[in-house]
């Protein structure tokens, strides 16, 4: 009996042996695979890609269902075959688009993207896996779309598009599709894209909702056109900030991939001078007739006055992200950090912890002792808000000894918010409401996760 | 004198928060001497539905930039922007530009 399981287990440490160097094997040539594709971290000139004559047996195959078809047939297929096409972000919109445009044989796709995969993206960016996280998003879609369909051209750019780089990249593709997250970027592709005369298929998602628009394209107009003035940057909400369904950006960057197709192919896009928007919450597409090109438009006009790049940050006010804004409204003495509150809390300092975001991301996690009152309801005065608050600080007055006003501490996830409070607060301190200390807790809830409390979710 | 009209309002892409999350209003704007335009209903609108925050929808007297406005599912831009007057069962839709992706 003892030889036996003495057997067995010498027997099972030499399989395992075998399955560690197979397994060893295996990652090596993955890697080798991988490791084929550059990652390019400047715009470098491209060799010009070669026109397709024929099919092959293999392309005849692999896209048999779509030849079938006789908007596309073999001179759209092979149309396809000789086009580049530029993605400007490899998020949301970029990993489905890139995904179908790889797997419709699109000639050669650029992706560009800044980033690194996080977690928070894989909800929504799904060419992205869990092993991919810390790794360039560019380098990720590019080899997860060349695993898909080796024979596309995949050239993955892990940087950021400026006025210094956009035309010489811009120029070297036959479309462009804007999938930025944010508002500078928006412009700085479409000028370059006016600017070196190629169609821009521009889609955005946030929330429930989603836009598509084809600019530049067939005498259309061009973004400028639409939206000559950017919006003011406190109007901005990003995915950050706003949130977004995954599928909703899976939704657009998909329709972004049939129009890009349709243009590639020949058939020609329908989405010049219109706006398609789709509502995900009543299931519905709308298309909306847009005006047409805009003779006085600044860059795509009779008289441009933008006749090469510009600073795009500093025209939008904002910064070419969609990371959050630190905001700084308040004097240095009317912050605490999260250092400080935690000593007020080991010390156990009466006081009220006000926690003024929305009660969805109250839901998600919050620290045990605050009273949460949004925003918004401070900003409005919401009668039932402002008496809660009332009878809070009431209780408070009477632990504290002798007639000093209550200290109020605010906080939201970042600092931005319980800044904006600390002003509305300041205002009804005394007169709506008791008098009162009020501050606010610099860098909210993450700062509290990252620097106090590891165990605190982050979001 | 006009006749009071009824018009419908939508808001998207986010200008719905600045309504209470309400993204459809059915309205009814009262008579007066002067026939309704889309300038005056923006008055209407920031008397009547937008309480908090007009900054955010307005600027001077038309929308601010990032806000399309449409008119019977057109840019306004077609159909003669503030001076458009209005007809009994408009449907005016207003959305913000969304960026994210
Ligand atoms: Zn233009």
């Amino acid at each position: 009996m003892a030889q036996e399981v003495c057997s067995l287990k010498a027997q099972l440490k030499e399989q395992e042996k075998e399955i560690a160097a197979l397994k060893k094997k295996l990652s090596q040539l993955e890697k080798s695979h991988t490791s084929a594709l550059e990652l390019h971290d400047k715009v470098r000139p491209l060799t010009p890609l070669k026109a397709k004559l024929a099919l092959s047996n293999e392309d005849i195959m692999r896209y048999s269902r779509q030849l079938l078809l006789p908007e596309l047939g073999v001179q759209g297929q092979l149309n396809l075959s000789k086009t580049s096409v530029l993605v400007v972000g490899c998020g949301g919109l970029g990993c489905p688009l890139a995904q179908y445009l790889a797997a419709a044989g699109i000639g050669r796709l650029g992706l560009l993207d800044y980033d690194e995969v996080e977690l928070s993206n894989l909800h929504r960016q799904v060419l992205h896996g869990e092993e991919n996280q810390g790794q360039a998003k560019a380098l990720s879609a590019a080899n997860a779309a060349r695993r898909l369909n080796s024979t596309v051209e995949c050239i993955p750019y892990h940087l950021q598009l400026s006025s210094e780089n956009a035309l010489q990249l811009i120029q070297q593709y036959d479309i462009v599709a804007d999938c930025s997250d944010n508002v500078p970027t928006r412009y700085l592709v479409n000028d370059a894209c006016v600017l070196s005369g190629k169609p821009l298929v521009s889609a955005s998602a946030l929330r429930m909702e989603g836009q598509l628009t084809v600019y530049n394209y067939s005498g259309g107009p061009c973004y400028r056109c639409l939206y000559p003035v950017p919006p003011p940057p406190e109007t901005v909400t990003n995915c950050s900030d706003g949130g977004v369904l995954g599928v909703v950006p899976g939704i657009m960057g998909c329709f972004q991939a049939l129009e890009v197709i349709k243009i590639a192919s020949g058939q020609g896009s329908s989405c010049s001078q219109q706006l398609v928007m789709f509502d995900a919450q009543d299931a519905r597409f709308r298309s909306i007739k847009l005006r047409p090109k805009q003779a006085g438009c600044a860059v795509c006009g009779e008289n441009p006055s933008v006749t090469k790049l510009v600073d795009y940050e500093s025209f939008c006010g904002s910064a070419a992200t969609d990371k959050c804004r630190k905001l700084n409204l308040l004097p240095r003495d009317q912050r605490i950090t999260v250092q400080d509150y935690q000593s007020i809390m080991d010390k156990a300092v009466p006081h009220l912890l006000l926690d003024v975001r929305p009660l969805v991301e109250v839901e998600i996690c919050h620290l045990p002792f605050s009273l949460n009152i949004p925003l918004s309801s401070l900003e409005e005065r919401k009668t039932e808000h402002i008496q809660l608050f009332q009878e809070r600080i009431s209780q408070l007055k009477q632990q504290m000894a002798g007639d000093c006003r209550p200290p109020v501490y605010v906080i939201c996830k970042l600092g931005n918010d319980s800044q904006k409070a600390v002003q509305v607060l300041e205002k009804m301190s005394g007169s709506e409401v008791d008098s009162i200390m009020v501050k606010d807790i610099c860098g909210g809830l993450m700062a509290w996760a990252q620097k106090i409390d590891p165990t605190f979710p982050q979001y | 004198m006009a006749a009071p009209i009824a018009i419908h309002l939508e808001f998207g892409g986010g200008a719905e928060l600045l309504f209470n999350g309400v993204k459809e209003h059915h309205v009814t704007l009262p008579s007066q001497s002067e026939p309704w335009d889309v300038k005056q209903l923006l008055v209407w609108i920031q008397r009547n539905l937008l309480k908090e925050r007009p900054e955010l929808f307005v600027q001077g007297d038309s929308v601010r930039p990032g806000i399309l406005v449409l008119i019977n599912d057109a840019d306004w831009e077609l159909m003669g922007e503030l001076d458009y007057q209005l007809q009994d069962q408009d449907n005016i839709v207003f959305i913000s530009t969304l960026h994210g992706g």
